[in-house]
């Protein structure tokens, strides 16, 4: 008999914040697949590029606050941040922007804030907005989704384009990339073409897929499947993607119904861009996010409003990041203002 | 808006592994006698009780040791017959560890009890007060663990609702389990009592469905009884439904009120084991002087339910249960959920002591106190908080020990249920963190208090000898001049004209001293040689003394 000390309670669930990550980072399989299998090797240069990267510099900042290298490394949390960062940039982003981005992301965003659980912002996101206020022109190198083109990139290509910025042939980079099907309609609305007439131009009907993108909407189903997987798991909180979705879906219902020809329907808006990404993968973790029942509800809600602001009237080809940075800000004084009851306050609202 | 719930539900909980199969198979065994029994005087909550016996004194089984002094507190009697051998500090089983007073009796295995006056039924027709005093003579405080006097908690009458609360929800423990269903007549019998103090119109008996056995026995005496006054109420197995709180949340879908008490909502809960105490002390008049206390956990080699008199060491129990296996690790007096480890067993059997789960190591999962990660705000403490608040938010504001902001958060409605601990996957010890943020707070508001008293009482002081100096030296006057009027001297205005008058002669020899320095001499006979020296003379001097006056 040893009479050991410990306080209680001495059993506890087996839920492992690694456990957590390494969940969510497996929901994330399917729609990493299918963006690779439209969008090809870019995408796996992003991920490994950014992977490498982000790894790198979180060991190199630990190193350096005197803090445990491996076993924060093995939390699988600076692993989410890659693999988000990646998923979010265009396949023939230049090697260098992703490394910026990555760094951005995991040196100041989540380090110098005082690393894993301290960081006000979601450190994917402000990598990511930083690039894109930065080098906006980069930020547009997509490629047309596989379907659109015959064959994907050939490797070497990809690799000269990303690594070297050498195009093939004699072409210019713009001749290879592409709109994404939400920024061709912004811009062709903007130029007074209706969205019926785009889906049907001959440069940029072959983008478009049954109801958005073609690929994109796959991709979306997908982190879609993968998300609900995560609720299921009860691994993340349900009501922020159901609050950023259903307010999401609210607005622009509202204002395609309004308006057909200039506003893309509402299951356009839940397939395109990042939006389920962002609904179970980006604006669910918890650390940046609001930490209150009530707060979760108002939080997603923001992100949704924003989200379809910017992609409508602002100038820039999604609005996600930008969303989620905003709302990001907002978190401590929803938290403050949106506790719940404590049991026995029978006090009047 | 007033919170309601449905019947049925209270926020939060956990469904957890029980574990109860380990010690709820065989029937209450009597606990060995032993040669030495340790009382501690405080067993509840409040004030100790004022010893009454002597070192060396004789007592008799069941004679009262301490008597209770203020309003909430309670008595401890002799467990056995013998003699008082010791009065001192003693090791007891208590979170901080710190030794208490202890009335040590020495075992003569006569067994020779005071003398007993049992009330029986005619409690039908004694009133609450009556009742209250036999509740409280006998010692009897809440054996769900929160060892509050109980007649205290019987003060109010005309509460509607009487809960006997049998629920048990928390894992390895199995006493009121078994005294349930060995002893459903009497747990019945003592509630009947307590409804009859508190003019209750109703009584529930509320069991968790995870014991039909103890539900159907319990029944089988409502049955019995007939009047219908009795209900069991099978409610689902959630942990913490045992919490008073939450229990009655449950049962009536109304919330207690924060720093309110469950009379406030008309209802009065008490453990099984206390009902069956009560109806000791009143239908056999034997006080409150043993309680069933469950053995278990893979550490002990033979899991039971021991009934053990108050003050029977620990050790000697464990050794009734076969000893400890090999392997084990801890000693936990209470549930895995809210008990505490204890660091010997050499400690006696006190009446919150319902259950010692000796451990071993793969048993139990503590959350690390050194190296847990950062809380990553994911929620779930909140999710299964029975009190309804935000833990991590009381985890950041306690461990940045800023206090006010933890408090505002609701700090002190937390239970320490340990819900918020056992799901937490960054296994932050959070619990340990809201007990340390409370009792710094009690500190800093005690030490705030005597700082406060002990400025004032600096305070009072200096006023008091300033107002004493005053009188003093007016009293030197008064005396003073009584004196000099008795001599017949210049009173005390005379005095002060001499001072005067001394003072203005004073002033007029120095204004003539200084008149001098420049008045004529007296050289008018002298020659004009001398007179020339002298003025030489002077004329050196006053350089001189103009020198040395610089």
């Amino acid at each position: 008999m040893l009479f050991r000390k410990a306080h209680s309670p001495f059993i506890n669930a087996n839920t492992r914040v690694h456990s957590i990550m390494y969940q969510v980072l497996a929901a994330l399989i399917p729609g990493t697949l299918a963006s690779i299998y439209f969008f090809g090797w870019g995408i796996l240069f992003n991920l490994i590029i950014a992977t490498g990267v982000c790894l790198l510099s979180e060991a190199a900042v630990l190193k350096l606050r005197a803090r445990p290298v491996k076993p924060t490394l093995k939390d699988g949390s600076t692993l989410i941040t890659a693999c988000l960062l990646a998923l979010a940039l265009p396949p023939l982003v230049p090697w260098w922007l992703t490394v910026i981005a990555s760094i951005f992301a995991i040196v100041v965003a989540k380090q110098l804030y005082g690393g894993l659980g301290f960081n006000l912002f979601n450190p994917a996101m402000v990598g990511y907005v930083v690039v894109m206020v930065s080098f906006p022109r980069e930020m547009t190198y997509w490629t047309a989704p596989l379907g659109a083109m015959d064959q994907w990139l050939s490797f070497s290509d990809v690799f000269n384009i990303i690594f070297h910025s050498a195009v093939p042939g004699q072409a210019s980079i713009d001749s290879i990339t592409m709109a994404t099907p939400m920024d061709a309609i912004k811009t062709q609305v903007a130029l007074e073409h209706d969205i019926s007439s785009t889906r049907q131009s001959p440069v940029y009907g072959p983008l478009f897929g049954v109801i958005a993108g073609k690929g994109w909407e796959w991709i979306n189903l997908l982190f879609l499947a993968g998300g609900l997987w995560l609720i299921k798991m009860k691994t993340i909180d349900w009501r922020i993607p159901v609050s950023f979705l259903l307010t999401l879906l609210l607005i622009s219902n509202f204002f395609a119904v309004s308006d057909y020809a200039t506003y893309p329907s509402a299951l356009f808006h839940l397939l395109s861009g990042g939006t389920m990404l962002c609904a179970f993968f980006i604006a669910t973790d918890p650390i940046s996010a609001s930490t209150t029942p009530r707060g979760r509800w108002i939080y997603g809600a923001g992100i949704g409003v924003l989200t379809y602001t910017i992609r409508t009237w602002g100038g820039y080809p999604d609005g996600i990041a930008f969303a989620v940075v905003f709302m990001n800000i907002t978190v401590p004084l929803l938290d403050y203002y949106t506790r719940p009851k404590t049991y026995g306050d029978l006090e009047v609202d | 808006m007033e919170p309601t719930h449905k019947p049925g539900h209270f926020h939060g909980g956990l469904r957890l592994n029980y574990h109860k199969e380990l010690s709820n198979q065989n029937a209450i065994v009597a606990g060995k006698a032993q040669s030495r029994y340790v009382v501690p005087v405080q067993q509840h909550i409040g004030a100790p009780g004022e010893i009454i016996v002597e070192t060396g004194q004789c007592v008799l089984k069941g004679q009262m040791l301490t008597r209770p002094t203020k309003l909430i507190s309670a008595p401890v009697h002799a467990p056995v017959s013998g003699r008082v051998v010791d009065i001192g500090k003693q090791a007891v089983p208590h979170p901080s560890g710190m030794p208490a007073d202890c009335i040590v009796i020495e075992n003569d295995f006569q067994e020779q009890w005071v003398e007993r006056n049992p009330v029986g039924d005619r409690y039908n027709q004694m009133n609450s007060h009556e009742l209250r005093n036999i509740v409280r003579d006998a010692g009897i405080v809440g054996l769900g663990g929160a060892v509050f006097p109980s007649a205290i908690k019987q003060t109010e009458t005309n509460i509607h609702t009487l809960i006997i609360n049998g629920v048990e929800c928390e894992p390895y423990i199995t006493c009121d389990d078994r005294l349930m269903r060995e002893r459903a007549r009497e747990i019945l019998s003592g509630a009947d009592i307590i409804a009859h103090i508190i003019k209750a119109r109703e009584c529930i008996i509320a069991i968790e469905d995870n014991k039909p056995e103890a539900i159907a026995a319990i029944q089988a005496a409502a049955d019995e009884d007939g009047t219908g006054f009795f209900r069991v109420q099978s409610i689902p197995t959630i942990y913490p439904s045992g919490s008073e709180k939450q229990l009655i949340t449950l049962l009536t879908g109304k919330e207690v009120p924060i720093n309110g008490l469950p009379a406030d909502i008309d209802v009065l809960c008490q453990n099984v084991g206390t009902a069956y105490a009560i109806h000791k002390a009143v239908h056999e008049d034997e006080p409150l002087i043993s309680r069933i206390v469950t053995f278990t956990g893979k550490g002990i080699k033979q899991t039971q339910n021991l009934e053990v008199l108050i003050g029977t060491s620990i050790a000697d129990c464990a050794a009734q249960c076969g000893g400890y296996s090999d392997d084990a690790s801890c000693l936990i007096m209470g549930g895995p959920m809210m008990g505490y480890t204890l660091s010997s067993d050499q400690l006696p059997v006190v009446k919150a002591c319902n259950c010692l789960l000796v451990t071993t190591s793969d048993e139990i999962h503590p959350a690390n106190t050194e190296a847990h990660l950062p809380c990553i705000r994911c929620g779930r403490c909140v999710d299964v908080c029975p009190a309804k608040l935000l833990p991590q938010q009381i985890y950041w504001y306690a461990s940045t020990h800023n206090f006010e902001r933890a408090t505002e958060y609701h700090l002190f409605d937390c239970i320490e249920c340990g819900c918020c601990t056992y799901v937490c996957p960054s296994q932050i010890p959070l619990v340990q963190y809201y007990r340390s943020a409370k009792s710094e707070i009690w500190t800093l508001e005690a030490e705030r208090k005597k700082s406060n008293h002990a400025r004032e009482r600096h305070e009072a002081r200096e006023r008091r000898l300033q107002q004493q100096k005053r009188e003093r030296e007016e009293n030197l006057r008064k005396k003073r001049e009584m004196l000099n009027k008795k001599k017949g001297g210049p009173a005390e205005s005379e005095i002060d004209q001499k001072k005067t008058a001394i003072e203005a002669a004073l002033a007029r020899v120095k204004q003539k001293k200084e008149s001098l320095s420049v008045a004529p001499k007296n050289v008018d006979h002298l020659s004009a040689d001398q007179q020339r020296q002298i003025k030489e003379a002077d004329q050196r001097r006053r350089a001189n003394g103009k020198e040395s006056d610089e």
